[in-house]
C-alpha cells in the first residue's frame, strides 16, 4: 500500500454516467491482485472522504491503471470534471483480491457482473485469460444504453448479456439468466466470481453457496479504507450469536460465498 | 527524555533568543502529565485503530503519541451499517465503539505497539457502560508499560448507555473521574463533550475530582437524511460530526475551558494542517490530536509535524512550549 499523487492520463465518458479514468504512477507497477481497490481523493476540498474504486485494468509496463466509475453524487461528479495532466491523491492497493492460484490452464471460470460491479472482474478476466483459463462472462445492466466494456469482455471469451428491459441480450435480471443459461454452473466452472449490487450478490451467494471456489466482491461506505476506522463492516454468516463482523476494506472486499450475511 | 519542570524554566529563560537557536526537535517538544512528547501531534482515538495499517505507510515513531481506539472491558461489535456519512467539510460517524475488548488489546494490540515502537507513548481511550466497567479497564490498561496516559471517554455520542450520559452531568463525571483516578497507574485525561449547554462546569468538576488533564472536543451530535427514503442515512439515526466543519467550535470551547482551569488540554476538532494545530494551541491546548484528517490524507499526521517548524517561523514563534507558556492564563 502506498499513497501517491497520480497523474490523469485520460478520461472518457462511456455512457450517460460512467467514466473511464486512466491514471499514471508508481502504484501501477506494484504487485496487484485483481479485486483490490484504490481510494481516490476527489478534487473538491469540501469532500473529505476518499472514494473507493475497483481497478479495471493494470498496465505495469506503461505505469498506468484504469478505473471505471459512475457519477452518483458530488464527489464522482467533481471527479468526472478532472482533466488530463491533473493530479489525484490515490491510496492503494487496498484489500484482498480474488483468489485464483488454484485455477489451472484449460479450466473454466465464470465472471458475473452487474452495473458498476464489472471493473474488478475485467482486471481479473484479463489476468485469467493470459493464464489460459476459459472464461465466460455474464453481465447485467438495466438497459442497453448503460452497457459498457461489452467488446472488452467479449474479447476475453464467451459473453452473455442481460438487460431488465430486454434491449440487449436476455430479458430479465442476471439471476434468471444464470438459471436459464448456466444451470450447470456449479459443476462446469472451477471458479465463479461476482461483483455488483447487493441483489446480484445475494442471487450468486444463494446459488453457489456450496461451490468450493465462488467469490463475491462487496461494496461499502468507507472512511479510512485501510482497516482502522471500522466503518465498513459486514456480519459474518457463521455468526448466529452476532459476535463477528468482517471489515470490507481490509478483510474483503472479496469474500467466499456463504462467508458473509448480505 | 530528561525534561523536567526545571527544563521548562530554562525554555522560558531563552524566550528572547531567535527561533533558529533552538534545535528543531526542541521547538516541537511538549510536556504534559505522563507525556514527554517530541512533538504535539497525535492521531485521535477511533481514527487510527491501533496503528497497524498506518504503520505500512509511515514510521509511527514520527508521531508525538497515539491515542488508540476505545477499549471496553468486553469485545464490542458496534452499530449496524451505514456507520458513516459525509457532510460539507466533515463527516458523521456512528461506529459504536467497536473494539476487540480489553483482553485482546492487552494481549495483542499494545504488545505489538511496544515491540515495534518501544519509545512511542500510547494514550489509551477507555469506555464503558457502568462505572465498574470504566474502573476495571483503567486499572488493567494503565499497567501496560507503553500506556503513558488514559483518555476517559465520557463523551461518545453513539452508544445507548455510558459514554455521553457521564459526560453531560458534572456530578456523574466527577464521580467517575475520582473512581478511575483512584485505580489508574498513569495520568487521567477526561474527554469532554461539546454536546452541553456550558462545558465549564463539567471541566471544573472533573478537575476537582482529580483529573490530570482534559481532551476536547469529542464529536458534535448530528444527523443526515436520505431525501429518497426520508430516513436517516446512518443506521444509528444520529452520529458524531467531525472534520474541519467543527474546528471553530473546538477553538471556542478549548478557549473557554482554558480560561477557567489550569489543567493541560489535548485539543482536537477539525485539524487538517499545522496552522489548524497552532490555532488550537493558541486557544489553550498543549498538544493536538488529528482525527478525520487521517481519512482525507492517511499521511496527515507526519505532514502536519513536518509543516510545524515553517508555520512557527511564519508567526515568529520560537517553540511550541513557548507558545503554551505565552498562552497561559494569569490568575
Amino acid at each position: 500500500m502506498i499513497q501517491e499523487q497520480m497523474t490523469i492520463v485520460r478520461q472518457h465518458q462511456l455512457t450517460d454516467d460512467v467514466y473511464e479514468l486512466v491514471l499514471a504512477g508508481a502504484m501501477a507497477r506494484l504487485p496487484w491482485t485483481p479485486g483490490q481497490f484504490v481510494e481516490v481523493q476527489v478534487p473538491d476540498p469540501r469532500l473529505l472522504l476518499r472514494r473507493p474504486f475497483g481497478v479495471a485494468a493494470l498496465d505495469p509496463a506503461q505505469g498506468q491503471l484504469t478505473l471505471l466509475y459512475k457519477t452518483v453524487g458530488a464527489g464522482t461528479a467533481a471527479l468526472s470534471q478532472a482533466r488530463p495532466g491533473e493530479k489525484l491523491a490515490v491510496l492503494g492497493p487496498l484489500g484482498h483480491g480474488f483468489p485464483s492460484d488454484f485455477l489451472q490452464a484449460g479450466k473454466q471460470a465464470l465472471l458475473i457482473g452487474g452495473g458498476t460491479g464489472i471493473p474488478p472482474l475485467y482486471a481479473l478476466g484479463r489476468q485469467l485469460h493470459q493464464q489460459g483459463i476459459q472464461l465466460t462472462s455474464a453481465l447485467g445492466f438495466a438497459t442497453k444504453s448503460q452497457f459498457f466494456y461489452q467488446a472488452e469482455f467479449a474479447a476475453l471469451g464467451d459473453l452473455a448479456c442481460a438487460t431488465n428491459d430486454g434491449s440487449l441480450g436476455f430479458r430479465g435480471h442476471l439471476g434468471l439468466l444464470l438459471d436459464t443459461q448456466f444451470a450447470d454452473a456449479q459443476t462446469r466452472f472451477a471458479a465463479i466470481y461476482a461483483c455488483g449490487p447487493t441483489g446480484l450478490l445475494m442471487a450468486v451467494n444463494n446459488r453457489y453457496r456450496d461451490h468450493p471456489h465462488a467469490y463475491l466482491s462487496l461494496e461499502s461506505r468507507m472512511a479510512c479504507g485501510v482497516g482502522e476506522c471500522y466503518a465498513c463492516v459486514v456480519p459474518a454468516a457463521s455468526d448466529t450469536a452476532a459476535t463477528a463482523v468482517y471489515k470490507v476494506c481490509d478483510e474483503g472486499p472479496v469474500f467466499a460465498t456463504g462467508e458473509v450475511k448480505l | 527524555m530528561t525534561t523536567s519542570n526545571h527544563d521548562h524554566q530554562n525554555h522560558q529563560a531563552t524566550n528572547e533568543h531567535p527561533a533558529h537557536h533552538l534545535a528543531s526537535a526542541d521547538r516541537l517538544a511538549v510536556h504534559l502529565p505522563g507525556l514527554d512528547l517530541k512533538n504535539p501531534i497525535m492521531p485521535a482515538s477511533g481514527c487510527f485503530g491501533f496503528g497497524q495499517h498506518y504503520a505500512e505507510l509511515y514510521d509511527l515513531n514520527q508521531l508525538g503519541a497515539i491515542m488508540i481506539k476505545a477499549a471496553t472491558n468486553e469485545p464490542r461489535l458496534g452499530n449496524p451499517t451505514p456507520r458513516v456519512a459525509e457532510t460539507a467539510s466533515g463527516m458523521l460517524n456512528a461506529i459504536g465503539l467497536q473494539n476487540p475488548g480489553l483482553e485482546a488489546i492487552m494481549g495483542e494490540k499494545l504488545p505489538w505497539l511496544a515491540t515495534n515502537f518501544p519509545d512511542l507513548p500510547i494514550i489509551a481511550n477507555v469506555a464503558g457502560t457502568t462505572e465498574a466497567d470504566y474502573v476495571a479497564v483503567c486499572q488493567r490498561i494503565s499497567q501496560a508499560p507503553n500506556v503513558k496516559a488514559i483518555e476517559l471517554n465520557i463523551s461518545c455520542p453513539n452508544v445507548a448507555h455510558g459514554g455521553l450520559e457521564f459526560g453531560t452531568d458534572p456530578k456523574m463525571a466527577a464521580a467517575l473521574t475520582a473512581a478511575c483516578r483512584a485505580v489508574s497507574q498513569v495520568p487521567l485525561y477526561i474527554k469532554l463533550s461539546p454536546n452541553v449547554t456550558d462545558i465549564r462546569p463539567i471541566a471544573l468538576a472533573v478537575a476537582a475530582a482529580g483529573a490530570d488533564g482534559l481532551t476536547m472536543i469529542n464529536t458534535l451530535v448530528g444527523m443526515r437524511l436520505d431525501l429518497r427514503t426520508r430516513q436517516p442515512i446512518l443506521a444509528n439515526g444520529t452520529g458524531g460530526l467531525s472534520g474541519p466543519a467543527i474546528k471553530p467550535v473546538a477553538v471556542r470551547l478549548i478557549h473557554q475551558v482554558h480560561q477557567v482551569t489550569d489543567l493541560p488540554i489535548i485539543g482536537m476538532g477539525g485539524v487538517m494542517t499545522a496552522s489548524d494545530a497552532l490555532e488550537l494551541i493558541m486557544a489553550g491546548a498543549s498538544a493536538v490530536a488529528v482525527g478525520t484528517a487521517n481519512f482525507a490524507d492517511p499521511q496527515a499526521c507526519p505532514r502536519i509535524i513536518n509543516e510545524l517548524p515553517q508555520v512557527l517561523d511564519q508567526y515568529q514563534i520560537s517553540s511550541i512550549q513557548q507558545l503554551i507558556q505565552e498562552t497561559a492564563v494569569v490568575r
